[in-house]
């Protein structure tokens, strides 16, 4: 046997042994969540360092903030906190300020409400006034600024003045001005969000923009559809049913013709005490958005 | 001419012997291996980041050539004294430390130019792969020609760091030259921030010795466009005539500079 094969049988024995300790001996540790560290906090140092590498390093803080928004979204245990998703953005965006995702993308990440986003509409509109300094003839930022606006902070003047500033932009589409006008005049309505949401789903330039734009507009009627179911419970509660409820309670009473099912086809789910109804946690349409006062639409929920 | 062209040849087969373009390989599996996973990681970004992996690490690992290639080009020539020989012949000491430089500037060629050709042929697979509503969306198109600018700029770059390399090796240890090259590259990065230290509160005979330093540096800024190319954002001609022309001369000074030293070196 030659000296060389004589190592090799060696080093296959040894690598034999270590998949065996591994195997037989080491159990896997229990999975723990850390806290994603952000090593970096100041965008200037972040520049500085990255030399003229600062696009590739705003592509990986862009990398790291979706897995940090999807990782806490997805956790099912303890509290979720987004600490660290704006300083991921604002060192993506710091690092590559033509980034125009990260700041669309993350507008809508920010000013999501708990438990599906950290709910800082603020942060949103900081991050997307950022986006201005750096591209003023985008007038899509100005677009996004009033949908925070109008959706997260319910303030329809600040909406309506966004709208303006960017159907002021050259180049910027038609409807904006019509944006403007009916955010002013009927903000609160839930056929305008519709109208906001078709807008932004017909001229969005991004794939995944375009997609939230449809599950928003689905939510919204979902909300519709929950506003109806309400209208049957209430109906079923005057008519002497009592809690706890259930579909089976209202199908057997005949309140209900058929099992209520979400626009995604995942059955609507129905507190037993309350009787008030939301979306199933499978559903791709939860959490359903928790709507900014006067948005609501007009049967209410039984107390 | 002749002779310059055969110490340059020389230089590519020792380079090629050194295994040198063993690091295509590791740039292409990179590449690869980046753009399947960054479909599912990046939400739509993923033809940006490939072009900007592409153009970092052509520059990166470009670099890494040329300081390391470099430093050794007339060191290890020296030291096991193969270069007695060759300069016995009628070679002078410029010839030979020209075609030390050509050559491995010819490696490098070869070297980003398959770059180039593994960077294309991915976005190429990824403009295939993704239907033409998505591909409306892009700043850029993927196979934008304008890419080569990047990368001819990239090369430039590279051109400069390298005899920067060959001057340090011309009178330095291994180890010190590459510290000196890199620090040089890494400096050449800052000096806008060199010119603009009375801004942030420096002043007096620091920042006058600041500002001075940073003239006397190489702006690797000048060369550096990636980031409007990837965005689809106009470069004009002039600005990258203007890079090269800079590039050119002075890597051209620095040439001289380590000719001047090795004129003078004492090879015993």
């Amino acid at each position: 046997m030659s000296q060389r094969l004589r190592w090799l049988l060696g080093a296959s024995a040894l690598l034999a042994s270590a998949i065996a300790v591994q195997a037989v001996w080491l159990k896997p540790r229990p999975d723990r969540t850390l806290p994603a560290v952000l090593y970096l906090q100041s965008p200037a140092m972040a520049r500085r360092l990255a030399l003229s590498m600062d696009s590739l390093a705003a592509d990986l803080y862009w990398v790291r903030a979706l897995q940090h928004f999807g990782a806490t979204r997805l956790q099912s245990a303890g509290p979720r906190t987004f600490d660290n998703l704006y300083p991921f953005l604002d060192l993506a965006t710091s690092l590559d300020p033509r980034f125009v995702v990260a700041y669309r993308f993350g507008a809508i990440f920010l000013s999501e409400a708990p438990p599906g986003g950290p709910g800082r509409p603020d942060l949103a509109v900081r991050l997307l006034e950022k986006g201005i300094a750096a591209s003023p003839e985008r007038w899509q930022y100005f677009q996004d600024i009033g949908f925070v606006h109008y959706w997260w902070t319910g303030d329809y003047a600040k909406a309506a003045a966004a709208f303006s500033k960017g159907a002021a932009i050259a180049g910027s589409p038609w409807w904006m001005k019509s944006l403007a006008a009916v955010t002013l005049t009927q903000g609160g309505d839930r056929q305008t969000s519709r109208l906001l949401w078709r807008a932004l789903s017909q001229s969005a330039e991004n794939e995944w923009l375009r997609r939230d734009a449809q599950r928003r507009l689905l939510q919204l009627d979902a909300l519709d559809q929950i506003d109806q179911l309400h209208t049957v419970v209430a109906t079923a509660s005057a008519a002497g049913l009592t809690p706890p409820w259930s579909w089976a309670q209202l199908l057997q009473a005949g309140t209900l013709g058929t099992m209520p099912i979400d626009p995604t086809g995942v059955p609507y789910v129905i507190d037993m005490t309350s009787g008030r109804i939301d979306a199933g946690r499978h559903s791709p349409l939860w959490p359903l958005p928790t709507e900014p006062h006067g948005l609501a639409g007009s049967p209410k929920a039984p107390r | 001419m002749r002779l310059v062209c055969a110490v340059a040849l020389n230089t590519f087969r020792e380079a090629v012997r050194d295994r040198v373009f063993y690091n295509l390989l590791i740039f292409a599996v990179l590449l690869v291996s980046t753009s399947l996973v960054i479909g599912q990681l990046a939400a739509g970004q993923d033809v940006k980041i490939i072009k900007d992996l592409g153009l970092a690490a052509s520059l990166l690992f470009g670099v890494g050539i040329a300081v390391f290639i470099g430093i050794q080009l007339v060191a290890r020539e020296v030291e096991r004294r193969s270069a007695h020989s060759t300069l016995a012949k009628p070679v002078s000491r410029a010839v030979f430390l020209l075609g030390k430089y050509l050559g491995l500037l010819l490696t490098l060629a070869v070297n980003i130019t398959v770059m180039a050709v593994a960077l294309f042929l991915v976005l190429a697979a990824y403009r295939a792969l993704t239907p033409p509503g998505v591909q409306a969306a892009w700043a850029a198109p993927a196979l934008d020609p304008r890419l080569l600018i990047a990368l001819g700029l990239i090369y430039v770059e590279l051109a400069l760091v390298t005899a920067i390399a060959l001057l340090f090796s011309t009178y330095s240890a291994a180890l010190l030259a590459a510290s000196f090259t890199t620090a040089i590259w890494v400096a050449g990065h800052f000096v806008a921030d060199l010119r603009t230290l009375d801004q942030i509160g420096v002043t007096g005979g620091t920042a006058w010795v600041a500002w001075v330093v940073s003239w006397i540096l190489p702006n690797l800024a000048l060369l550096d466009v990636k980031a409007d190319i990837v965005h689809g954002l106009p470069v004009p001609a002039t600005q990258v005539v203007a890079a090269v022309a800079y590039g050119v001369v002075y890597s051209a000074a620095v040439l001289l500079t380590a000719m001047a030293i090795f004129q003078r070196r004492d090879l015993k």
